[in-house]
């Protein structure tokens, strides 16, 4: 399959795999009805086409999709996982014939991709790419359809298919095959994970693009007049009532980059420079780098591999603004006939006209900042099961002698606890929890069942943190790393730290006087008693016990590393474009995962083991099953590299941060975008749930520590102290403290109870989105700790709330 | 507008690319370098964004040139080879100043390859672990950051301290004062250690910190410290050397702080004279005190001695189970006076006698005898550049704190040997008796005290003294002991003459006089009774000889006779004891070792030695 093709090609395409969300040009076209109908119906095909493929590779999670390409799916490969649940709205809408015109939210969704055939040169050529594709495909009756709609001639696609793929390939049959499926790919994916059922204005914008849009500027103004269109609008927005001001303002930035892009893209480049002298310091202070970018950029022919400006053009920059503020704006504008930016705020904007107060400055700056504006509030309104899944039960054993010969009368008081802990936990069935087998989880092994029970003892031992009771910290320092420290992870038990470094190699130490041991050979296997008790310390290798191990088998830096739940497997992905599961046992590497064929920033496990997440410089974060050498769900949306990833505690979500600036939770089951979080002001670097699934932490190079309330999709606190790039963040484990780790050689401590109890959710917050937050760094600072000249790289809370923190020590 | 860019970004002007191009055999046209100039900039600069996100995720500061050309590898791009070194590269400037380039020198393949010393590779990356703050606490005090008073060195200082700090505190990131770690022998032993360096360190100058350093000194010979309330600790060990390094402290840096042997010797008094202090505070002044030279025992201990005689000696007295360790301790400080007198006698002895060898000796051992007439060894340079200039220099220093030895007037060596024998009786005689090797020890200290970059000088110095010893010790044989020893048949003059002659100059000093009355009055044994309740005083009424023997209230017969073995010396001439009352009979061995004198000695030889 043409997919196969483009997973299997490496760097061969020079662009990164394009994943947008909406495609702008000529979005002013009315659609006919039947048009969009009918693409919607071709799109279907599309993807049932897309999720036949994932079917293939990963059965278990679509066996609905069975139903409709049922002889395709290989029944093998339907391992341990049970079958999909019933509550699954894209596997329905797959289910349906996909010459239905079906209503479910994601194929609404993804049905915006209609354009009018008798539209604009560009429009024309956008078509030509999804005929040519769907041609490959062999949908030929589809092609029929969607031809005769378009008004196009029949020899139309043989003649110009190859000029609108060759913009974005230059190689091969096969790379422009890989490329547009893969484009394809990821834009079906985006398109059914823009989630919620959107208003009918965005979803008439979410246009995908096969060609890359480079003729998205056509109209042309008079490019000496850009000038004076631009400080019109400037005045008139000065002289409105304060109120206004602030919300009128954030236009300026999006117009701004969009009027320079358009003076370059229509070779006006002295025009461009001027207006770009004159202006660019009006921006906003958080928008400096990606002016420094575009300053740059003084040519068309350099915004064909811009991948930034791409994303800027193709995606539409999301402003809110009050409904009053948008009178007067549209007003102004309608009266001046000042055409150019009506133009530009009509095709590149999107803005979100709610009803009610215009914000203040603050509360603007406070959202803004992403490279796309703010999210839209329908983004954010999906409900996330944020709950925790039940514990299962599991009966802790009262015979634990040491302890029992410890105080002997504590007995009694033991089993009270423990009871009530586990009952608390397991009777009251959390409202906001996901079923429990919502997304299909591996079974508890024996040994999972004693590391509970472990994990269980230990944490009646914890140590309760608050403000009066802080953390003691350890701090572990990587010496003779030469600033070659790229990620580190500890196992939950605190056990095993793992390091990934610059040098391509992964180390593995003991913490505990516990050596690391190789499993013996196959032969020296053969020799063991199978059934005697202690089999599993038999099959260990005395002669190979160390106190640290070297993993050899990347090519490029290791920039993520994560342990796996069991403490038998370690992830990481590097700079090489792959993400290897090593095992534990033989120190070897298992599987290399090949499908970011760009360098993967992050990787992580998921807190149940089998599934974990990766996210890379192309722009997407995947989903892979340790047993499945293919990605199961592609989280497609970020404009620019997922930065970091992880996964919720109840597994059923994962979140992404990005270069963009945002922040995304994606639902694993539908492969959704749910939450859409902006307001840092730099890329993400690391991101934290609490411990009780309601909130989420994150760091970016701004040196900010956000918190977000997941449910309401809500900003909670904004925590200001950090001087450097914020690396890692960890809550601890009753959730009460967070603490954060930096560049900046400290380690802050912030009460993360009291920021979460100062949260007031009244409906109106919660409705419109508008949150003021109060400055009270200084007040949820409980303490900054320095280390000596080690950055932190990673932070860790112990079972029993002891705070570890790692980084390599620079001198 | 370009110039604006220009101070922005790097450019590559156009003639740089058109020279390039004819490097390469192509011949450019003006426009076509022009367009190729500005393609390449920009490039450049996309380069340069997209390598710092290769930074980002490597946690790093630094951009390194790996960076640079995996952002290039990554566009498709040949990446910059040999520029791979994580150290800067310096840029040189060419002979016509506008030219800059790197130094690329050639480097010789054969000698790399056949080259014997391959260089060692890097070491083994690791992992420590420490714990950097317990319980949160310490945010106060920043890990690594230095306080205050130390911000302002300069940086080689700096290091030094972070060496010192990180030598002291090994992984405890706390700053700890002395106190909060008196529980901890071994870590006040490291502090000591640590102090010693620091003031043998000739190269650096402490300057006042010197009044700190010894005040922490201080601490550990005099207080009270936690660590001694189990007998199993050997603080006495600690004290012993925290004197040692007290007097070399003087030895080294009494020249920097005006007055400070004068505050030294006052604490030090005080604390003799506070009967409520425990004994192991008296052991550390008395140790202290001989550590400061016997100019220092003789002004301080020696005048006190009668009023803390009578202390210790009902400690001593005291049998009861419950003071068995009190005792011990008592036992410990009575060693410690012991030797301390033992050997303010001896010198006393030896400058009278050889005033012009100990100017020698002085001269040559002592480092900081600036010159001219110096006092013997063991007394502080600064202050010993004569007895009077001392007591003028007392009063000027101290002035109006009203020292009580300021007035002080030497006391001639017989009477001062007849009051001290008065105290321990035989027990004194013995040490002098045993020959020149045992009269070494003084010397050590002073031996052993000096700075190490002295140390051969120090050895031949004591080499010297080594040599003149026997004469010394002949003399001193004779001259203390025959002189004063009561049991020389005919007392010296000079004995009676003393006696009033001393009390004079002392009655300023309200309890020596009264003592040094009682003495002289030798029958106001009442009055110690009475202020000490244990001491029971024999009250013999002997004859004007046997004047010392009776303020002591000491049977001293009955010590001789238990030492009998080892006085062999003195057999020919009994203990004129004529009345030895039964009750001390059993008391004073006791307080002797009679039973061991030698090993006594040598004990106490250890505890004062020991510590180096």
């Amino acid at each position: 399959m043409s997919i196969k093709v483009y997973l299997k090609k490496k760097k061969d395409n020079p662009p990164p795999l394009r994943n947008r969300t909406s495609r702008p040009g000529g979005g002013r076209a009315s659609h006919t009805h039947t048009c969009h109908s009918e693409n919607q119906s071709d799109l279907l095909i599309l993807r049932s086409q897309f999720f036949s493929f994932f079917n293939l590779a990963h059965a278990q999670f679509i066996l609905k999709m069975a139903a409709v390409q049922g002889g395709m799916v290989d029944e093998k490969e339907e391992v341990d996982i049970k079958t999909e649940p019933q509550s699954d709205g894209l596997m329905n809408t797959n289910a349906t014939d996909g010459r239905q015109l079906s209503p479910s939210p994601s194929s609404s969704s993804s049905a915006g991709s209609s354009k009018s055939a008798a539209g604009a040169p560009e429009d024309q050529q956008t078509l030509l790419a999804v005929l040519q594709f769907l041609r490959k495909n062999k949908l030929t009756e589809s092609v029929e359809i969607l031809r005769r709609e378009a008004g196009l001639p029949e020899d139309a696609l043989d003649t110009k298919g190859a000029d609108c793929s060759a913009p974005s390939s230059g190689g091969t049959a096969g790379g422009v095959d890989g490329l547009d499926a893969g484009s394809l790919l990821s834009r079906v994916a985006v398109s059914s994970s823009a989630g919620t059922p959107a208003p009918t204005k965005a979803v008439a914008d979410d246009q995908p693009d096969v060609s890359v849009v480079l003729s998205a500027y056509s109209q042309q103004g008079d490019p000496a007049l850009y000038k004076v269109y631009y400080s019109d609008l400037k005045k008139f927005i000065e002289s409105v009532l304060d109120c206004h001001r602030a919300e009128l303002s954030q236009v300026f930035y999006p117009l701004f980059v969009h009027m320079y892009l358009e003076l370059v893209y229509n070779n006006h480049e002295s025009e461009a420079k001027a207006f770009f002298e004159k202006f660019s310091g009006d921006q906003e202070c958080y928008y400096e780098d990606d002016l420094r970018v575009l300053s740059s950029l003084t040519k068309k022919e350099h915004m064909r591999g811009n991948e930034t400006l791409l994303d800027f053009r193709t995606s539409k920059f999301v402003l809110r603004i009050s409904r009053d503020s948008y009178q007067l704006l549209k007003r102004h504008l309608q009266e001046r006939q000042n055409n150019q930016i009506w133009n530009i705020i009509q095709e590149h904007l999107y803005i979100d006209i709610f009803d009610g107060m215009p914000r203040s400055k603050s509360q603007i700056d406070a959202m803004s900042g992403s490279l796309a504006g703010e999210a839209k509030r329908e983004a954010n309104k999906a409900k996330v099961y944020y709950g925790l899944l039940k514990e299962p039960e599991i009966e802790v054993p009262l015979d634990d002698e040491d302890e029992e010969a410890e105080n002997e009368e504590g007995k009694p008081k033991k089993k009270k606890p423990k009871k009530d802990s586990m009952g608390s936990k397991s009777k009251k069935q959390d409202p906001n929890a996901p079923l429990q087998n919502r997304i299909p989880l591996p079974e508890l092994k024996d040994s999972d069942k004693l590391d509970k029970i472990m994990y269980m003892k230990e944490s009646t031992k914890r140590i309760r943190l608050g403000r009066e009771n802080l953390p003691s910290i350890c701090f572990y320092t990587f010496l003779n790393a030469y600033q070659g420290l790229t990620a580190v992870d500890f196992t939950d038990d605190s056990s095993l730290i793992a390091g990934g470094f610059a040098d391509s190699t992964v180390r593995v130490w003991s913490v505990t006087p516990k050596k690391l041991r190789k499993v013996k050979s196959a032969a020296d296997l053969n020799l063991i008693d199978k059934e005697s008790d202690d089999v599993l310390e038999r099959i260990m290798d005395e002669k190979t016990a160390s106190e640290s191990k070297i993993l050899y088998g990347h090519s490029g830096p290791v920039y993520g590393i994560s342990f796996s739940p069991d403490r038998n497997y370690l992830l990481s992905c590097s700079e090489d474009g792959t993400v290897r599961l090593w095992s534990l046992l033989t120190f070897t590497c298992l599987v290399g995962y090949k499908g970011h064929n760009y360098p993967v920033w992050d990787t992580q496990f998921s807190p149940y083991g089998y599934y974990f997440v990766s996210g890379g410089h192309d722009r997407v974060a995947r989903l892979w099953a340790t047993d499945h050498y293919q990605p199961l769900r592609i989280f497609a949306g970020h404009l620019a590299d997922v930065t970091c990833t992880r996964f919720h505690p109840n597994s059923n979500y994962v979140v992404t941060g990005s270069s963009d600036r945002t922040i995304r939770l994606w639902d694993v089951l539908t492969g959704n975008c749910v939450r859409i979080f902006t307001g840092h002001k730099g890329p993400i670097h690391t991101l934290a749930f609490s411990p009780n699934g309601k909130f989420l932490a994150s760091g970016a190079t701004d040196g900010r520590v956000l918190l977000w309330d997941i449910g309401h999709g809500l900003m909670v606190s904004e925590l200001k102290g950090h001087t450097d790039t914020v690396y890692a963040l960890r809550f601890s484990r009753d959730g009460e403290l967070l603490a954060s780790g930096s560049m900046d050689n400290t380690v802050r401590l912030w009460d993360a109870a009291k920021a979460f109890d100062d949260l007031e959710t009244d409906d109106f917050t919660a409705a419109t989105g508008h949150i003021h937050l109060q400055d009270n760094s200084q007040e949820l600072l409980l303490g900054t700790y320095m280390s000596k000249s080690t950055p932190v790289v990673h932070l860790h809370f112990t079972r029993r709330n002891l705070l570890l923190a790692a980084g390599s020590y620079a001198a | 507008m370009a110039e604006r860019e220009e101070r922005r970004f790097a450019q590559v002007s156009r003639e740089s690319v058109a020279l390039m191009a004819e490097s390469a055999g192509v011949e450019l046209g003006e426009e076509m370098a022009a367009v190729l100039a500005e393609d390449v900039c920009y490039r450049l600069r996309e380069a340069a964004q997209s390598c710092s996100q290769f930074m980002k995720h490597a946690k790093r500061k630094k951009l390194t040139v790996e960076d640079f050309n995996r952002a290039l590898r990554w566009s498709n791009v040949e990446a910059v080879c040999g520029y791979g070194a994580q150290d800067a590269l310096p840029f040189r400037s060419g002979k016509e100043g506008e030219l800059f380039f790197v130094e690329d020198r050639e480097i010789n393949l054969i000698e790399l390859a056949l080259a014997t010393n391959i260089p060692k590779g890097c070491a083994e990356t690791m992992v420590r672990v420490n714990v950097a703050y317990l319980d949160g606490k310490g945010g106060v005090e920043l890990q690594g950051a230095v306080p205050t008073a130390v911000q302002s060195l300069s940086d080689d200082l700096l290091k030094y301290y972070q060496q010192i700090t990180r030598a002291i505190l090994g992984d405890d990131p706390h700053l700890m004062k002395v106190k909060s770690v008196s529980h901890d022998l071994e870590q006040l032993n490291r502090l000591l250690h640590m102090v010693r360096s620091l003031v043998q360190n000739p190269y650096l100058y402490l300057g006042s910190y010197v009044r700190s350093l010894v005040s922490s000194v201080m601490y550990c010979i005099l207080e009270p410290l936690a660590a001694s309330i189990n007998p199993l600790n050997d603080h006495w060990t600690l004290r012993d050397y925290a004197a040692l390094l007290l007097s070399n402290i003087f030895w080294t840096h009494g020249d920097l702080v005006s007055g400070l042997y004068h505050q030294i010797l006052l604490s030090l008094q005080k604390v003799l004279s506070d009967p409520v202090r425990p004994l192991c505070s008296h052991y550390g002044a008395v140790v202290g005190l001989h550590a400061l030279g016997w100019k220092a025992v003789e002004k301080v201990l020696f005048p006190h001695l009668p009023a803390y005689w009578a202390n210790l000696q009902a400690v001593l007295d005291d049998y009861s189970v419950s003071n068995a360790q009190v005792k011990a301790d008592g036992h410990k400080v009575y060693g410690a006076i012991l030797v301390a007198v033992e050997r303010l006698l001896k010198m006393k002895a030896l400058s009278l006698s050889h005033p012009g060898e100990w100017c020698f000796n002085a001269q040559t051992g002592s480092l900081a005898a600036a010159g001219g007439y110096s006092s013997p060894g063991l007394s502080p340079p600064p202050q010993s550049l004569s007895e009077a200039a001392f007591g003028i220099a007392s009063h000027l220093q101290a002035g109006s704190g009203g020292c009580p030895w300021e007035e002080w007037a030497p006391v001639s060596l017989p009477a001062m040997y007849l009051e001290l024998y008065s105290f321990f009786g035989d027990s004194l005689a013995v040490r002098f008796s045993t020959g020149p090797g045992l009269d070494s020890p003084p010397y050590c200290p002073s031996a052993l005290l000096r700075e190490p970059k002295k140390e051969a000088l120090g050895q031949g110095s004591n080499s010297d003294t080594a040599r003149k010893m026997p004469q010394l010790t002949a003399n001193l044989s004779i001259s203390p002991r025959r002189d004063g020893s009561p049991r020389t048949d005919p007392p010296p003059p000079s004995l009676a003459a003393a006696g009033p002659g001393r009390s004079l100059p002392r009655s300023s000093s309200a309890q020596r006089s009264r003592y040094s009355s009682s003495r002289s009055a030798q029958r106001l044994t009442g009055l110690p009774r009475d202020v000490f309740p244990k001491a029971r005083f024999a009250s013999p009424q002997n004859g004007p000889p046997t004047f010392s023997f009776v303020i002591g209230g000491r049977q001293m017969g009955q010590r001789c006779q238990g030492r009998r073995p080892f006085q062999t010396v003195f057999a020919p001439t009994p203990p004129p004891a004529a009345v030895p009352p039964r009750a001390y009979a059993h008391k004073l061995p006791v307080i002797g070792r009679v039973g061991k004198p030698v090993r006594r000695w040598t004990c106490s030889h250890y505890s004062l030695l020991l510590p180096l």
